[in-house]
């Protein structure tokens, strides 16, 4: 280091990145076995299963091509051949099969996934552009009458998980309207191919799935970022901005909330998981065709290609969120590449 | 005189304050600064309520067993408490009028009508259904009942015709148990795990700090449910009980951990630790003597709130079918058996304990704030 100065190592944006990702591949690795032994626990499978009940009715003819996929996938042999089977066509797109469906597991898993990550997203925004502002609010009037009706709400919404919401809002809209609040889609589109109309019907319907599951999300953020901003509202260089006769505002939202917002990003890196959870639980009481209502069918059936592909898709999303909002982190606030 | 006297008075004032503060032990200055907390306090009334009614005295105070089926009273709305009659006669004593069943004309539907010729007077301390408290103590005495023929169901009846009111009792016996069960669990892994690793550090701390990174990369709702699913079927229902605690503290003994390390590395360099060494104490006695007792207060608060997470754990499972399982009853069981939409839009009573999870979680959080608050009393002297 040339500058003898500061005998701190600063790592620069790149070395973290790859020092990052570096990290990452033996944390995927074990996520992926972990991943394969939970789905594995429950005794039995699927295939044998459904031999044995073919079997009964003697069925032989089904029952020859089961039995050629319990060899193509080993079910019979030992569980880390049977992971080594899995992981490395995994790895090359082939996900396997679903039993259930006799269809492959990307055919399902794909747009499903797709939909649970555009609602994740969506929520993480949503609670961003309510509870910064909110949290501001709060902060800047503490005490206020605003102030104790917001902290009531965010303590309230923060006991609230979004499928017992969910429950309540639609018994509720059913009862009143008439209306179900099932799907993501109108009638018309549900079997409908992609269209630009089909996506203008999602974001229509998008938008209460997004409230009901960033609502408790929502009013933690609040709390937060109301604690956040106290505390550094009470810092030295805000008392000295106000003194060098800056206008309320500028200092608020010009010197304030810049410092205040960053624990927020590495927040949203930890919340994902939560709102990943929550969304699935909303979904399976909605019906929405997200991963949700499909990867706890899959349980229940021990459909294992089909629960674990989900398991392992889901838990692959939650580390690339956490390594995004950790770059994200690096690049607004340069000190955490200190070592 | 006057000046001197002011002084020494002054001066007596001054010491009997400090006597006051010295005489204080340190869980007496807590309990001083959280009844300040109106919130909190409130909120650990309400849990003890809850826990006297539906934990201990559960058999006592619902009305009827958890299993008693009124045939003749199926998905019955709630009966409302009255004062005034339909006369507009005052009584003293409460009474609810009885049910008398209609079928709807339009859409050929049960419905429930009050019969104001039949008026039930609520009674206090009756005997009716026979219980073994506890599973012991054998006694037939409820808080309240009504005169034979009657029925009391203050929240409404279930399909089966099972008053909610005393289901609802009965499943916070499970409910409100499973996270105190749960959080023991977690606090036994996550105190020693936190305390190991935050007082030895090195390889050890950075294998157990790794692991928790690790557990916690896992989006807990997916993982439960799936561990979940691994449940065999023919378990009997205490044995899913502890599985389904043994699940969610699995997940949950991380964050207590990580707390718990923190707060030791802070306290690994206070001075009299380094005196306790100096004068030669064993790593035990350190911690034992004077690491553990100096947590104490930190490990409960991280306790208390965990505690909301574990109960909204189980209520999810259970909700889903994948928890605890009927007959045994939690409020997850209670909300699955209310989940076909259609039935619950018929009778919207069957949603009653979203409120009590609701709440419970709630309290628990307010509860759990105040400790927290109040666990430094030294901050604000």
């Amino acid at each position: 280091m040339s500058d003898a100065g500061d005998t701190r190592r600063y790592e620069s944006l790149s070395d973290f990145i790859i020092r990052r990702v570096l990290y990452l591949i033996p944390t995927l690795i074990l996520i992926s076995i972990v991943s394969f032994v939970v789905i594995n626990l429950p005794p039995g499978d699927f295939l044998t299963a459904r031999i044995a009940e073919l079997e009964m009715r003697g069925d032989t003819t089904s029952r020859q091509y089961l039995e050629q996929l319990k060899g193509y996938y080993g079910l019979d042999l030992p569980v880390y051949v049977q992971y080594w089977r899995w992981i490395s066509r995994f790895v090359v797109g082939d996900f396997g099969l679903s039993f259930e469906y006799n269809k492959p597991v990307r055919e399902l898993v794909g747009e499903r996934l797709a939909l649970t990550i555009l609602l994740s997203v969506c929520t993480i925004l949503f609670t961003w552009i309510v509870a910064i502002p909110i949290g501001v609010y709060s902060a800047t009037h503490q005490h206020s009458f605003g102030d104790r009706v917001f902290t009531f709400i965010s303590f309230a919404g923060m006991a609230t998980p979004g499928f017992l919401l969910a429950l309540v809002v639609m018994v509720l809209v059913l009862m009143r309207y008439d209306v179900s609040l099932l799907g993501l889609f109108s009638a018309e589109y549900v079997n409908a191919p992609w269209s630009w109309a089909k996506f203008v019907d999602l974001l229509k319907h998008l938008w209460l799935p997004v409230v009901l599951v960033g609502f408790s999300q929502t009013a933690g953020l609040i709390r937060i970022m109301r604690g956040n901003m106290l505390d550094v509202l009470g810092q030295q260089y805000i008392t000295t901005a106000r003194s060098k006769g800056l206008k309320e505002r500028v200092v608020v939202y010009k010197h304030a909330l810049r410092i205040a917002i960053n624990p927020l990003i590495s927040i949203a890196g930890m919340s994902l998981p939560n709102i990943i959870g929550g969304e699935m639980l909303t979904s399976i009481v909605l019906n929405l065709p997200t991963t949700g209502p499909l990867f706890y069918r899959a349980l229940v059936m021990q459909d294992m290609y089909l629960a674990g592909s989900f398991l392992l898709f889901l838990v692959v999303f939650l580390v690339l969120g956490n390594f995004l909002a950790d770059l994200a982190l690096a690049w607004s606030d340069p000190r955490i590449r200190y070592e | 005189m006057g000046i001197n006297s002011q002084v020494d008075l002054e001066q007596a004032s001054l010491k009997k304050d400090k006597r006051r503060e010295e005489g204080l032990s340190y869980w007496q200055l807590v309990w001083r600064k959280f009844k300040k907390d109106r919130a909190a306090l409130v909120a650990g009334i309400v849990l003890i309520i809850f826990y006297l009614t539906m934990v201990i005295f559960t058999e006592f105070f619902a009305p009827y067993q958890l299993e008693n089926k009124f045939i003749r009273y199926i998905n019955a709305p709630p009966q409302k408490i009255r004062f005034v009659d339909s006369e507009g006669k005052f009584h003293w004593r409460p009474f609810v009028y009885g049910l008398r069943q209609e079928v709807d004309r339009e859409t050929f539907s049960r419905v429930y009508k009050e019969d104001t010729t039949k008026v039930y007077p609520i009674r206090f301390f009756v005997r009716g259904d026979s219980y073994k408290w506890l599973g012991i103590f054998p006694s037939d005495l409820h808080l309240i009942g009504t005169d034979a023929g009657g029925t009391v169901f203050l929240f409404g009846t279930d399909r089966q015709g099972r008053d909610l009111l005393s289901r609802i009792m009965y499943g916070g016996r499970i409910s409100l148990t499973i996270g105190l069960v749960g959080v023991s669990l977690s606090l036994c892994f996550g105190s020693v795990l936190g305390i190991v690793s935050g007082f030895y550090g090195g390889v050890v701390d950075n294998i157990i700090q790794r692991t928790i990174e690790f557990l916690t990369s896992f989006p807990a709702i997916p993982m439960w449910m799936a561990l979940a699913a691994a449940l065999p079927p023919d378990w009997s229902s205490i044995k899913i009980y502890f599985g389904i605690t043994i699940i969610l503290s699995i997940i949950g003994w991380g964050g207590l951990a990580r707390q718990i390390r923190g707060k030791v590395l802070a306290l690994r360099e206070e001075e009299y630790i380094l005196a306790a060494r100096t004068m030669g104490a064993s790593d035990a006695d350190i911690i034992f003597t004077h690491l553990f007792p100096n947590c104490l207060s930190h490990i409960i608060v991280s306790a208390t709130l965990a505690i909301p997470g574990m109960i909204l754990g189980e209520t999810s499972l259970s909700f889903l079918g994948l928890g605890i399982k009927p007959p045994m009853t939690s409020w997850g069981v209670l909300l699955q058996e209310g989940q076909n939409i259609r039935t619950v839009v018929q009778a919207p009573w069957l949603l009653i304990p979203v409120f009590f999870v609701i709440v419970t979680v709630l309290c628990f959080n307010f509860l759990g704030d105040g400790l927290r608050d109040s666990a430094d009393p030294y901050s604000r002297l």
